[in-house]
C-alpha cells in the first residue's frame, strides 16, 4: 500500500509540474495548446543536453528553455500580431513533435544520468507518510513545491489577484494599472517553462533515455485535466495523481488481466470527456451553490479572457 | 501582391531554416531537398503514389473548411477518419458482389462512419458543453483503441493476430485503378478528392446555407439573436466534415492499404488542419498545398533509405512553412492596419 502510494506520487510528479504550469498560463488568459509538441521536445533535449554534459540539472535547464522559447512564441504571435492562439498552438504541437523524432532519432536507447534520490532525514522515517511522501528525488518534491505555491500565489497574495484579473476581466486589471500584456507574456513563459521541467522529468527521472513514444499522449492529458481541474490548482493536482493511478495500477494488473495494456492507453479519454460532461451538468454545479466555501473548487468556468487578445495598450 | 510579397519571403524563410536543419543533421541538404522532389514526382509510380496520398488529403482538407467556417475546431477529425475507414472495412468484407456494387457501398460507408463520429463530437459540444477540441481528441483515441481491437482481435488475420493488418480485402473489393503509362493511376480517389473540394467551395460561397454557416462561425451569439438555429448548423457543418473525412478513410482502406491497419488515417487529419490553416480556410487554395504537402510526405520517406535521416524532417518542414507563413502574413497586416491607424489620428 505504502509502496503503491509512493510511486504514483512518483508517477504522477511530472504530470503535476505540467498541468501546474499550463494552469498558470491559462488563468492568465492565454492557452498553451502546444503541450504535446512542448512535453516530446523538451524531453528530447533534456535528455540529449543532459547525456553530453552528464549532469541531469543542465538538461533540466535545457528543457526549461525549450518549453518556455515555445510558450513565448504563442505569446507573443498572439499579444503582437493578434493571431490565434490555438492555431500557432496546433502548429507548434505538431512542429515541436516532428523535430523531436528527427533530432533525437540517434540518441534512441542510450542511457543519460538520472536525478538521485533524496529521502528527507527526519520525516522519511515517519511510519507511513514519510515513505509516501518523503521518500522521492527533487522532482517530486518539486511537484509538491508546484503544487502549494500555485494556490498560495493564486489565493493568498496580490500578484495572484492581478494574475487572475488579466485572466477575467483584462479591461478592468488594466484600469487598475495591470499591465495586461507584459503579466500575460511571463505567466505564459513561466507555465511553458514548467511544461518544460516536466518534459525532461520524464526522460530523466521517470524513464532513464529518449524515444519517440516516451510522452505520447500526455501533453493532451494535462491539457484535459486542466479542465477538468476547473483551473483550481489543487483539484488540477487531484486529476494529475488520479490520472497517476490509474498508470500505476495498470502497470500492476497487466499480468492478472493481459487486456489491460492495450486499453490503458485510451481510458483516460472516454473517463475525461464523461468527466467533463458531468462537472458541467447542472447537477454538479449546485453543489457549490449548496457549500459557499467549495465554489472556487468546484467552479468549471474558464478564465472569462481566455484565448482572446487584449487590445488596448 | 500585398498579399503574395509576405507569402513569398515567408516560404523563404521557412526553405532556409529547413537547410539550416539538414546541415545540422549532418546530411547535404541539397541533395536532401533534391531527394525530396525526386522522391514524390521522380517517376509514373512516385506521381501516382503521391496523387493516391492527396486524395484523402484532399478530402479531409475539404470538410475541415467547413467545420472551420462554423468557427469549429474539429481535432476529431482523425478519428472520423479511421472510424470511416472502419465501417468501409466491415462492408468490403462482408457484402458480396461485383465492383460496381461494392465501390459505391464502401465510399457511403465510410461516410456514414464518419459522420456519426463527427456527430458524436458535435452533440457533445452543443448538448454537453464539452469543448470540440477535446471532444474530438478523446474520440480520436477511442478510435484509435477501436481500430488495433478489431485489427487483433474479431477481424484478425488468418493464422496469426498481427499489428499489420487485416486479410488482404478481395479484388472486387478494391477501388479501381487506370493503367498506363506503366503504372496504376488512382483517377477514383483524386476526382473524389477534387469534386469535394469543388462542392465545398460552391457550398460556402454560393448558398443560403453556406453564408449562415459562416454566419454562425463569425459570430455565434447574434446569428443565434438573428434566429439561425446555430446548434443545427454547428451540427450540419461537423455531419459534413466528418463525411468527408470518412470518405478519406475508405479510401485509405480500399485504394491504398486494401485491408485495415491500426494506422490507417496515415496522419491526413491533422496535416489537413495544417493544409487548411496555409490556405487560409478557404477552399480556393486546397488542392495546390496539399499536393505540395503530400509531395513532401511522400518524398520524405526517401530521406529515410537514402540518408539514414529521420522522415519526420517533412513534418518539420511543413509545420514550419505554415508557422512562418501565418506569421508572415500577421506581420504584414499588423504593419498595415498601425500605418493605417496613424493615418486616421486627426
Amino acid at each position: 500500500m505504502e509502496a503503491t502510494l509512493n510511486s504514483i506520487i512518483a508517477a504522477a510528479a511530472p504530470l503535476v509540474i505540467a498541468t501546474m504550469g499550463e494552469t498558470i498560463t491559462e488563468k492568465s488568459g492565454v492557452v498553451n495548446l502546444s503541450l504535446e509538441g512542448s512535453l516530446r521536445l523538451s524531453a528530447m533535449t533534456g535528455f540529449v543536453v543532459a547525456f553530453w554534459v552528464g549532469h541531469a540539472l543542465v538538461g533540466f535547464g535545457a528543457a526549461a528553455i525549450v518549453g518556455a522559447a515555445i510558450a513565448a512564441i504563442i505569446a507573443s504571435t498572439s499579444i503582437r500580431l493578434k493571431l490565434n492562439q490555438i492555431a500557432v498552438g496546433f502548429v507548434l504541437t505538431l512542429l515541436a513533435a516532428d523535430l523531436a523524432s528527427f533530432l533525437g532519432d540517434s540518441f534512441v536507447g542510450e542511457r543519460g544520468p538520472r536525478v538521485p534520490a533524496l529521502p528527507i532525514p527526519i520525516l522519511s522515517d515517519i511510519p507511513f507518510v514519510g515513505k509516501v511522501f518523503f521518500d522521492h528525488d527533487l522532482v517530486v518534491y518539486g511537484s509538491f513545491l508546484a503544487i502549494g505555491v500555485t494556490w498560495f500565489v493564486f489565493y493568498r497574495t496580490r500578484a495572484g489577484l492581478n494574475l487572475q484579473g488579466v485572466g477575467e476581466r483584462p479591461e478592468g486589471a488594466f484600469a487598475r494599472g495591470v499591465k495586461v500584456n507584459t503579466l500575460r507574456f511571463w505567466y505564459t513563459v513561466l507555465g511553458g517553462a514548467m511544461v518544460g521541467i516536466a518534459g525532461a522529468a520524464y526522460s530523466l527521472d521517470v524513464k532513464l533515455g529518449w524515444r519517440e513514444t516516451l510522452t505520447l499522449n500526455l501533453g493532451w492529458i494535462a491539457l484535459a485535466i486542466v479542465i477538468f481541474g476547473g483551473w483550481h490548482p489543487l483539484r488540477v493536482a487531484f486529476g494529475a495523481y488520479l490520472f497517476g493511478a490509474l498508470q500505476v495500477l495498470a502497470f500492476q494488473l497487466q499480468d492478472v488481466f493481459p487486456g489491460l495494456a492495450q486499453v490503458l492507453p485510451i481510458a483516460p479519454f472516454p473517463l475525461m470527456i464523461i468527466a467533463l460532461v458531468f462537472v458541467y451538468s447542472s447537477g454538479f454545479r449546485r453543489i457549490g451553490d449548496h457549500f459557499p466555501r467549495l465554489r472556487n473548487l468546484l467552479g468549471s468556468e474558464a478564465p472569462a479572457a481566455m484565448g482572446t487578445v487584449f487590445e488596448r495598450e | 501582391m500585398r498579399v503574395a510579397a509576405p507569402t513569398l519571403v515567408a516560404l523563404s524563410v521557412a526553405l532556409a531554416f529547413g537547410v539550416v536543419l539538414l546541415i545540422l543533421a549532418g546530411a547535404p541538404p541539397f541533395e536532401a531537398l533534391w531527394l525530396l522532389v525526386l522522391g514524390s514526382f521522380g517517376s509514373a509510380s512516385k506521381m501516382a503514389a503521391t496523387l493516391l496520398a492527396w486524395s484523402p488529403l484532399l478530402l479531409a482538407s475539404a470538410g475541415l473548411v467547413i467545420t472551420f467556417s462554423a468557427g469549429l475546431w474539429n481535432i476529431g477529425v482523425e478519428g472520423q477518419i479511421v472510424v470511416g475507414a472502419i465501417v468501409a472495412t466491415w462492408v468490403a468484407r462482408s457484402l458480396p458482389g461485383p465492383v460496381w456494387v461494392i465501390l459505391p457501398a464502401t465510399i457511403i460507408a465510410g461516410a456514414i462512419g464518419g459522420l456519426i463520429w463527427a456527430l458524436l463530437a458535435g452533440v457533445l459540444k452543443t448538448y454537453g458543453g464539452v469543448h470540440e477540441i477535446f471532444g474530438g481528441l478523446g474520440l480520436d483515441f477511442v478510435a484509435a483503441g477501436l481500430v488495433v481491437y478489431l485489427v487483433l482481435g474479431p477481424w484478425q488475420r488468418t493464422g496469426q493476430a498481427s499489428t499489420s493488418g487485416t486479410n488482404i480485402f478481395r479484388e472486387e473489393a478494391w477501388m479501381p485503378e487506370f493503367e498506363t503509362f506503366g503504372t496504376a493511376w488512382p483517377v477514383i480517389p483524386v476526382a473524389l478528392g477534387l469534386v469535394s473540394v469543388f462542392a465545398v467551395w460552391l457550398l460556402l460561397r454560393g448558398t443560403r446555407f453556406g453564408l449562415r454557416l459562416k454566419a454562425v462561425g463569425r459570430n455565434p451569439q447574434s446569428s443565434f439573436l438573428l434566429g439561425i438555429p446555430t446548434n443545427r448548423y454547428m451540427l450540419g457543418a461537423f455531419a459534413i466534415g466528418g463525411a468527408l473525412a470518412g470518405i478519406a478513410g475508405t479510401v485509405q482502406v480500399t485504394a491504398f492499404h486494401h485491408k485495415l491497419v491500426p494506422a490507417i488515417s496515415g496522419g491526413y487529419g491533422f496535416l489537413g488542419i495544417l493544409v487548411v490553416l496555409l490556405a487560409g480556410f478557404s477552399a480556393v487554395w486546397i488542392a495546390p498545398i496539399a499536393l505540395f504537402f503530400v509531395a513532401i510526405s511522400v518524398g520524405s520517406t526517401q530521406l529515410d533509405l537514402r540518408l539514414g535521416l529521420d522522415s519526420a524532417f517533412g513534418g518539420v518542414f511543413q509545420g514550419i512553412i505554415v508557422l512562418f507563413v501565418m506569421i508572415g502574413g500577421a506581420w504584414s497586416a499588423s504593419r498595415g492596419s498601425f500605418s493605417q491607424a496613424v493615418r486616421e489620428e486627426p
